[in-house]
């Protein structure tokens, strides 16, 4: 074993000490101690966030309100579309969007949802990123806008097929919302807002709660028996099952949202030709791949073994090619599959569905088969 | 004779035949195992070569032989039932099996009580 490093100075979220009682493991993760996984295990919480519900404590990542000093919604909207490729300015009052953060060079910052509250707009985005996604945003937007981290809040994920039924408990009104719909609810005394997302392909709720009042509310839906706490392990073999990104991982600077196969965050509005086009970092480049195609693409990968193919594997045309056409950028066990899965990037030519590929792993090529995503059927309650 | 490494792997000698297997504490620190990579009967490893891999979800990790020898044996079991090394670490969680070239070598490693300090002062970190 290696020698004793010295404890960095870690963050806490409010359910520390709750995860610390339910016997969790924890472990450090953007600078924050949090609970990888409790004793079931891995398998057992991914299975039963699929099978009824699961709470996720997500309070690491960043709530950051913004705001126009003209107090119009709007003009929070257009401040944020000189940084994004989506269409802030036409999300309905209490709708979320799900965006992109872009550099210069048509790479991506960070991906973030989006929701209207009014006379704001509340982005929630990745615990890794929120210090630069902050700075940035201040950086970019004169003082017209005003933007606040708030960073007082905690985030706690439902999630599963149980989900409605255990929040309805608290908050009946969420039996009224919709997948991507938000709202300002009172759940156990506490001003929450609501949205009806997740990061599991499964119907959920993020509840974004007062810090002091978090842990009553996890107790709280603690206390239903089909309520399970779950850690960040099983957090992420769920999302690759739904065949979501890992900001870090599938989607960094160096990836364009078309490489990355998320054209769709580009509505017809900022394209070329779309009443707002382009005015957001990187346009040129990113338009120019959407209409040529792009030299690489993120998709999705399923080993034909039992073996799990990870991050940095190098992928091949074949056994024995010298040079690889991609790599894998995420990878592990899908466990409601019961088979290994990843995702990565590939040549254009061999991005095609059902493409055989090989996957070098521990010194050998394993082949691997282009596949759709998700891997496991979504159930967002649209 | 049962034996033990700093690396978490338990060996049981009977004659010149060794069995090899990840300890229980091992197998909790790991969590879950959804794979693990065994050798080919016939294969020789010295002692310290990696010798097999056990996969969690999240992780791969790497199985060293503990002592030179070769392959006599593999539990197949755990091509379909990965989680039997997690269940039963000692027993039916077994990987693999050693003709050893030198029972000696042996000897070198942990005893129960030395496996048992170990694995506490570990956790005391």
């Amino acid at each position: 074993m290696s020698e004793p490093q010295p404890t960095p100075e870690l963050r806490r979220t409010p359910l520390h000490d709750l995860h610390v009682r339910l016997g969790a493991r924890m472990v450090p993760f953007a600078g924050y101690a949090m609970p990888v996984q409790y004793p079931d295990g891995i398998l057992k919480e991914h299975l039963h966030t699929r099978a009824a519900a699961g709470l996720f404590d997500v309070s690491h990542m960043g709530q950051v309100a913004l705001a126009a000093r003209t107090g119009n919604v709007a003009d929070a909207a257009r401040g944020l579309e000189t940084l994004v490729t989506g269409d802030m300015l036409g999300i309905a009052p209490w709708r979320q969007r799900y965006t992109l953060l872009t550099t210069t060079a048509g790479g991506v910052y960070d991906d973030l949802m989006v929701s209207n509250h009014g006379d704001r707009l509340m982005l929630v985005v990745n615990a890794s990123r929120k210090d630069f996604d902050t700075a940035h945003l201040r950086a970019h937007l004169s003082d017209a806008w005003v933007i606040e981290p708030l960073t007082d809040r905690a985030l706690l994920a439902l999630q599963g097929p149980a989900a409605e039924q255990v929040l309805a408990e608290l908050a009946p009104d969420v039996t009224a919302m919709r997948f991507m719909d938000a709202r300002a609810l009172t759940i156990c005394g506490a001003a929450c807002f609501v949205t009806r997302s997740g990061y599991t392909g499964e119907d959920g709720f993020e509840i974004s709660v007062p810090g002091e009042a978090a842990v009553a509310l996890a107790e709280a839906l603690l206390a239903d028996p089909s309520v399970a706490p779950i850690g960040l392990g099983a957090r992420d073999s769920l999302r690759l099952e739904a065949g979501l990104c890992l900001y870090g991982s599938d989607l960094d600077e160096t990836t364009t949202p078309v490489e990355a196969a998320l054209e769709w965050t580009l509505p017809k509005v900022r394209r070329a030709g779309g009443a707002r086009a382009t005015g957001f970092p990187g346009a040129q480049v990113i338009l120019s791949q959407l209409a040529q195609g792009a030299s690489r693409r993120r998709v999705g990968l399923k080993p034909e073994g039992r073996a799990p193919v990870r991050a940095g594997a190098p992928l091949f045309a074949d056994e024995r090619a010298a040079a690889p056409l991609g790599t894998v950028t995420s990878g592990g066990f899908g466990v409601s599959l019961n088979a290994p899965v990843a995702m990565g990037y590939v040549s254009r030519e061999s991005a095609a569905t059902g493409m055989r590929l090989f996957a070098e792993v521990r010194g050998k090529r394993l082949a691997v088969t282009v596949a759709d995503m998700p891997f496991w059927p979504t159930r967002y309650r649209r | 004779m049962l034996r033990y490494t700093q690396d978490h792997e338990w060996l049981r000698l009977d004659g010149d035949v060794a069995t090899i297997g990840i300890t229980p504490f091992a197998q909790k620190q790991l969590g879950d195992l959804v794979f693990v990579e065994l050798p080919s009967v016939g294969a020789s490893f010295d002692k310290g070569a990696v010798a097999a891999t056990v996969e969690s979800v999240k992780a791969a990790s790497e199985v060293y032989a503990p002592i030179g020898g070769e392959v006599v044996a593999v539990n197949d079991k755990l091509t379909a039932e990965p989680g039997l090394v997690n269940a039963e670490p000692t027993g039916e969680g077994w990987l693999f099996r050693l003709k050893v070239k030198d029972a000696g070598e042996a000897g070198a490693l942990l005893d129960e009580a030395a496996y048992q300090a170990l694995t506490a002062a570990e956790e005391s970190h």
